[in-house]
């Protein structure tokens, strides 16, 4: 059947199964590899996009599901080719990775979080990233880049964007 | 001490590797994506142990874009079976179950289709007949004649039963004052990393040549691949250009790779194997070690330990492959951090009906951590003794290094006491014990866990020629090739995938430290299989070592050249010109030449070149462990890895004691692992290996039930640590380098990993110990402790409200 999706600000139309979950969609029709699989039983966060702003497993729902919502994977958060968000940034400065495979999940979530909250404590983080797995870093860089982010959001004098889909 | 003067190495720098994957912009296997690739889904055997009647894919086959269906008996007929480490011809294990299952989730048949969704379908309609088998799945049970044997071609379910004996255990167990035993058991947990395991092959019949595009850490990854399918090793050719999702030891899927290789020729189509987590979990032969010590210990009254005596029975799963050589490796470390003077070490290796063992990060070391681990806090118990001053009375001390143990290998440097005390001065001396006391008394079930213990690193393979003496293996070798080319621009290139470790980085960081180049400027590539250098994989905590040890010595080779071009150029001996950020200039003159010319010369100017020299600009380097190239002893005595890095674990934990639920209330580790080449990277190894330890200890593990069905295949029944389980963790650094490696780097790859179990399970045991309780079993879940504490308050034992402590 035929889902009209709105990702990353672009409107495309697929042809999809109604079984065929969105992470299944965005990878293998739209190509956004940047979503990734790990548990598909809804666990582990690393298929975690933003639907209208908010951190959702693109495994546990249907992509027929996701219509009408605006959709936002990993693939939209730079803000050009080469260049880095201040979140992504503040994962590279104090290495809030190692394997990457639950790097974009983890991004959404902390975009969204400072989305939400501008100055989260660290139990703020701790709580918004708890809903995503990682096996590498044991979440102690995760939690510093995450409070480092939200520092130079503050310091910074972009605008803060609001969820696709939000607001405007 | 103070710090040595690196330009690079162990300053704090960014690693390369983080852009891509902050972007999303990886490349893991699943994104490899080829025009007609086929899909795999894998039909599951129910039983733990059965003989296969009959298996009709009939209904299977006829759903439209079903390509094929494979059995067990026609891949056993096209490829050898899997390469076991041991000895052990009659344990046969082939990709899919031939004849019989041997494990609940085993492979019986595999199904090719145009969509992984359409392979699901058809997998499910795979009729197969089966006649349960009886089957065991305790490892004690295993050794017991009158057990099903799991292979009954191979007689019984031992694999390796061996005894040894380093020192004079018997005397030093009749003249010590005071004896003591236990029993321990390490569950069987994993790495279990985010990603599952996947492969990719592809198979071109005009160039007769199998691409393979996997998610591996495997050393002779394309050597098995190419033997198992009965083609030339160069007929294999593996890009190491894949980006691992984790894996910490595990990622090995040979079976996988074998079949997807099978699958491939046959039908003239890319196939692509990608476990789902219920594959990876039941199937993905990715289990760790499940293994039960009984230890005994002879001491003095001052709390010296003199000898130990081990006996470790592990429970491997249905097949051998690599897995028993996990009770080898831990005998470079046997005696951990301490001066105990013999040793008896039993290692049992037994086969059951349930999934296949791996290699796991630590390959055994961690479970014989908390094993010796637990032996000195019983001794410290049986003396009455403050438990850190028994293990600083057993320390190996600073100025005994190198020290030789008594299973044979060298300690290469370590300076234990100095880390506690610095430790111990971090968290204010007494003030973690007041602590402790105060939660107590406000109601707590409160701890404090100890734990100390080594990371052998620079991974050889010794243990394949002690365990089995068909195996003369004493190399174990990686490389680096530099090239710099007619611009001057470098380019390094390293042979090998990695799984989050940093490696770009980290042959960067060493390369641009020789030649004093800024190490963002250098380019690093991975070549595949075919064109690679020789290598053994990022196992055994050893690219710090062994990478970077390679990366410096073709740095050194590529620096000499251009010496050598300088001195030709001045007319006078390399002895006489120094060579200074890219440049090289005569001592006692004034000429110089700076990178461009030298690069020039290499390039375009051969009648400039030193007599004999090639041209252009290329250097490679295969670097050999930097120890360990000896054969066993007659006696069992074998130099394993070359490096030890040291660790010193102090937990604080509060148990709720209705609810049964611990929380850290502090976290301390102190870590030496030499040399740090990239500060942030080794951080985060310590605080994931840490995590993972936390997991082992209190909340991972793959539970059989008494019909040999997994009951924890989910994220739902294995729980991983979340961001709630971890603390905030405090590391106290230290630096003792190695003399046995470049910047006098150790390894880390398993840092954290190696002591959290024992110290948390110590914290736990401190906290319960007022009850009279001791848990002896890992891991330590809420509901076994709610019980256990429960039942403890209500027969009286209860010292906790009473106040005492």
């Amino acid at each position: 059947m035929k889902a009209d999706l709105n990702v990353n600000a672009k409107a495309v139309s697929v042809e999809v199964e109604p079984r065929t979950t969105l992470l299944d969609c965005l990878r293998d029709q739209l190509g956004l590899t940047g979503t990734h699989a790990g548990c598909e039983h809804g666990i582990c966060g690393a298929c975690t996009v933003l639907l209208d702003g908010e951190p959702v497993r693109s495994c546990l729902m249907f992509a027929v599901q996701a219509d009408g919502y605006a959709i936002t994977t990993i693939e939209a958060v730079a803000p050009a080719p080469g260049e880095l968000s201040i979140v992504q940034d503040a994962f590279c400065e104090t290495h809030g990775l190692q394997c990457g495979y639950c790097t974009p999940g983890m991004i959404l979530t902390a975009e969204a979080l400072l989305r939400r909250i501008p100055d989260p404590t660290r139990a703020d983080i701790v709580n918004a990233i708890s809903a995503n797995i990682c096996r590498c870093t044991g979440y102690g860089q995760i939690v510093e880049a995450v409070a480092l982010a939200a520092k130079r959001l503050a310091g910074s004098n972009v605008p803060r964007a609001l969820p696709p889909g939000d607001g405007a | 001490m103070s710090a040595p003067p690196f330009r690079f190495v162990a300053t704090p720098r960014r690693v390369r590797e983080d852009r891509r994957f902050v972007a999303g912009r990886g490349n893991y296997v699943a994104d490899v994506n080829l025009p007609g690739m086929l899909h795999v889904a894998l039909v599951p055997s129910q039983h733990a142990a059965a003989r296969i009647v009959a298996i009709d894919a009939s209904s299977a086959l006829a759903i439209p874009g079903v390509r094929a269906v494979v059995t067990g008996a026609e891949l056993a007929a096209a490829v050898d079976p899997l390469m076991n480490g041991l000895d052990t011809p009659r344990v046969r294990r082939l990709p899919l179950a031939v004849g019989q299952v041997r494990y609940n989730g085993e492979w019986v048949a595999a199904v090719a289709a145009e969509s992984r969704a359409l392979a699901e379908d058809a997998a499910e309609r795979v009729d197969v007949a089966y006649e349960p088998l009886p089957f065991v799945l305790d490892p004690e049970q295993a050794l017991r004649p009158e057990s099903p044997a799991v292979h009954p071609d191979h007689g019984s379910n031992v694999l390796l039963d061996r005894t040894f004996v380093w020192g004079d255990v018997e005397q030093h167990f009749a003249r010590s004052p005071r004896r003591l035993s236990f029993r321990v058991t390490w569950g069987r947990n994993s790495t279990v990393p985010v990603e599952t395991f996947g492969v990719v092959a592809a198979w071109d019949p005009w160039n007769e040549i199998l691409d393979v595009w996997a998610s591996i850490q495997m050393p002779k990854y394309a050597d098995q691949i190419a033997r198992a399918l009965r083609v030339p090793a160069n007929a294999v050719r593996v890009h190491y250009d894949v980006d691992v999702g984790g894996s910490y030891g595990v990622k090995r899927g040979i079976k996988h790779t074998v079949l997807a290789g099978y699958l491939a020729r046959r039908l003239a189509r890319p196939v692509r194997l990608i476990e789902d987590r219920l594959e990876n979990m039941r199937a993905g032969d990715a289990h760790g070690p499940d293994r039960i010590f009984d230890v005994a210990v002879a001491f003095d009254d001052d709390g010296v330990i003199n000898s130990m005596k081990m006996r470790a029975l592990d429970n491997v799963g249905a097949y051998a492959g690599r897995a028993p050589f996990q009770l080898g490796k831990p005998i470079g470390a046997i005696v951990g951090p301490y001066r105990i003077r013999s040793v008896e070490y039993r290692a049992i290796s037994v086969t059951t009906n349930k999934a296949a063992q791996e290699a796991v990060r630590g390959f055994g070391q961690s479970p014989t951590n908390y094993a010796i681990e637990t032996a000195i806090e019983r001794v410290a118990a049986a003396l009455n003794l403050d438990r850190i001053e028994v293990r600083r009375r057993n320390f190996i001390r600073k100025d005994e290094f190198p020290y030789l143990i008594p299973s044979g290998t060298r300690y290469d440097s370590g300076d234990y006491q100095t880390v506690v005390d610095k430790v111990l001065a971090h968290v204010g001396g007494p003030k973690l014990q007041q602590e402790r006391d105060r939660l107590r008394q406000d109601g707590w079930l409160a701890g404090i866990g100890i734990a100390a213990c080594l990371e052998p690193s620079g991974g050889n393979s010794a243990f394949e020629p002690l365990l089995n003496p068909k195996n003369t293996t004493t190399t174990w070798m990686e490389s680096c090739r530099i090239n710099v080319d007619a611009l001057g621009h470098v380019t390094a290139a390293i042979h090998t995938t990695s799984s989050g470790q940093g490696h770009e980085t980290l042959a960067a960081t060493v390369i641009g430290e020789v030649l004093e180049i800024d190490p963002d400027r250098i380019r690093i590539v991975r070549p595949d299989s075919l064109a690679s250098l020789p290598g053994n994989s990022p196992v055994g905590s050893r690219m710090a070592i062994m990478l970077g040890g390679a990366a410096f010595h073709a740095a050194e080779k590529l620096k000499r050249k251009l010496v050598a071009i300088a001195a030709q150029q001045f007319g006078c001996s390399d002895q006489a010109v120094d060579y200074a950020a890219g440049a090289v200039a005569e001592r006692n003159g004034t000429r110089r030449l700076d990178w461009g010319e030298l690069v020039t010369i290499a390039h375009r100017n051969f009648h400039l070149l030193p007599p004999g020299f090639e041209p252009g600009l290329e250097v490679t380097h295969v670097m050999q462990v930097p120890t360990g190239t000896a054969l066993p002893t007659q006696d069992g005595r074998v130099q394993m890895y070359p490096c030890h890095s040291f660790e010193f674990h102090l937990v604080l934990v509060a148990i709720d004691p209705e609810l049964g639920k611990p929380g850290f209330r502090r976290y301390v580790i102190g870590h030496d692992c030499g040399t740090v080449i990239n500060p942030a990277i080794v951080k985060g190894m310590t605080l994931g290996g840490i995590a993972h330890g936390i997991g082992a200890a209190l909340l991972e593990e793959f539970v059989y039930d008494d019909q040999g069905q997994m009951i924890s295949q989910s994220f739902m029944d294995y729980v991983l640590p979340s961001a709630h389980e971890v603390p905030e963790i405090e590391i106290v650094h230290h630096c003792t380098p190695s003399p046995f490696t470049v910047f006098g780097q150790k390894g880390s790859g398993e840092s954290g990993y190696l002591g959290a179990p024992a110290a948390v399970a110590s914290a736990i045991n401190d906290a319960v110990a007022p009850l009279g309780l001791a848990f002896t079993k890992l891991p330590i879940r809420m509901s076994e402790l709610s019980d256990a504490v429960a039942a403890a308050r209500a027969s009286g034992k209860d010292r906790t409200r009473t106040g005492a402590a």
